[in-house]
């Protein structure tokens, strides 16, 4: 009575139509992810001098990114702003939520890279005739970057996990569609079961490129 | 020449200068020697323009430091500095670190900044560690690679801010023996320095600070040997 028969043959047969929707996941990760990083870059920098009202809209996005369920984020830019009129594709709240999630998160991290370079780095640029521009792009930020670029790595997993909340704003991202075809065939084990494996191989060989890039971008 | 006049410096209520008056001819070495917290450092950072001053001026070959026109990156081209601690840049190897400023400040070719690096790395006995990092090198190769990359920009002046202070005992030493080829060489320095024997040997003249003020200067003889005011002889009697 308590049996369950496995099926797998119609999660194969679905294989290409899931491996294209986790073609559909990395590429909205990835450009939320690259939004994130121009964003939370701008916000870490909006934050720096702590007065205003740059820095009062940057603390509080940031203060909402973080301090927020992500799916709350998700349903803001879906049926928060549907609300008010605007009407976003379940492609775009995704992509609005994950980025506005991402940027928050990874203005902390460059905040703390920042914060975490000696004051007196600054000084000696500038002492050698640089100027604010130059200190920073050849001194500060390539510093910086080596401080964040792991926790950079591990939000960006985060994000290409994050992105199965598409699933419930309607987006046929990875897990919209394994929630599609589950519900189509009641193979619902199945299908999240050989999803799983699909973001695990996601993840990993996004690990695998990060850390052979670093071996390349870093040489200290 | 280096003319300070009438200098007076505030980090917020506290009176950091109260009155330097002060002048560095061309060739000269002045050592600044005092205790902690009586300003020597604060007017190196005046006198480059680190630090902005609230009354008096700075000169430095008749270049107002502190006036609104004054094009501060261009002036510190002509003053090379070097820190307590030595800030050399850990993401470039030792070369990178004396060939960047030229390269992009003073505008030389990738070839000629390099040539420049070459040459000054080689100056302060550097010459085999030009593609080390940072990180491989000892505090007081840091230090030299530091002041290797301040004479890189061909300065006319060198700012000496306790450059040995953070370096251990046995360190010291080589640092001191750059900064004396400097001097040697004819090289224009103010040092501010707790390193006595440096200033009594090397200097020109001596001055002493206490409490934001030059309490007295003079040459190194005079300083060490007779000195005039009971500050200096109690400071002296303290660090021998």
């Amino acid at each position: 009575m308590f049996e369950y028969n496995f099926h797998w043959r119609p999660v194969f047969k679905s294989l290409p139509d899931l491996l294209e929707a986790a073609l559909t996941t990395l590429q909205v990760a990835s450009l939320a992810m690259t939004a994130g990083i121009l964003l939370g870059f701008i916000l870490a920098v909006s934050r720096m001098r702590e007065t205003g009202l740059i820095y009062w809209f940057a603390t509080t996005w940031v203060e909402l990114a973080r301090n927020t369920p992500a799916l709350f984020q998700l349903f803001f830019f879906g049926f928060g702003l549907g609300a008010l009129g605007f009407h976003l594709s379940p492609y775009l709240i995704v992509l609005a939520g994950l980025t506005f999630n991402t940027a928050g998160y990874l203005a902390e991290n460059f905040r703390g890279g920042f914060e975490a370079i000696p004051s007196t780095q600054l000084r000696a640029a500038r002492s050698l005739g640089m100027n604010p521009w130059q200190a920073y792009t050849r001194i500060l930020i390539p510093q910086v970057m080596r401080i964040v670029y792991y926790p950079m790595t591990n939000q960006f997993v985060w994000v290409v996990l994050m992105s199965s909340l598409g699933m419930l704003v309607g987006y046929r991202e990875l897990t919209g569609e394994t929630q599609f075809f589950a519900s189509k065939t009641y193979r619902i084990f199945e299908y999240f079961a050989v999803t799983a494996v699909i973001y695990y191989v996601m993840v990993k060989v996004i690990l695998v490129l990060s850390k052979f890039c670093a071996s390349r971008f870093f040489r200290y | 020449m280096i003319k300070v006049d009438g200098l007076h410096k505030y980090f917020d209520d506290l009176h950091v200068l109260r009155g330097i008056d002060l002048e560095v001819q061309k060739g000269e070495v002045l050592s600044v020697i005092g205790a902690s917290g009586s300003g020597k450092s604060t007017l190196l950072y005046c006198v480059n323009g680190i630090e902005q001053i609230q009354e008096g001026s700075v000169y430095v070959d008749d270049v107002d430091v502190h006036a609104k026109t004054t094009d501060l990156n261009k002036l510190r081209q002509r003053l090379g500095m070097v820190f307590q601690q030595w800030n050399s840049f850990p993401h470039l190897t030792a070369m990178e670190n004396v060939a960047l400023a030229p390269q992009i400040v003073r505008g030389l070719t990738k070839e000629e900044a390099k040539d420049v690096a070459i040459k000054q790395l080689e100056h302060v006995g550097l010459g085999d560690k030009f593609d080390v990092f940072p990180n491989a090198l000892s505090g007081g190769q840091q230090q030299r690679l530091a002041i290797a990359r301040a004479l890189a920009m061909d300065p006319q002046y060198m700012l000496f801010d306790e450059a040995t202070s953070a370096l251990d005992p046995e360190l010291v030493g080589e640092v001191l023996d750059t900064m004396r080829v400097l001097a040697e060489e004819g090289m224009t320095m103010i040092c501010v320095t707790h390193e006595m024997g440096f200033a009594r040997d090397v200097s020109d003249r001596v001055a002493y600070f206490h409490e934001g003020i030059v309490e007295e200067i003079g040459p190194p003889d005079q300083i060490f040997a007779e000195p005039e005011s009971e500050h200096t002889k109690k400071f002296l009697a303290k660090v021998r």
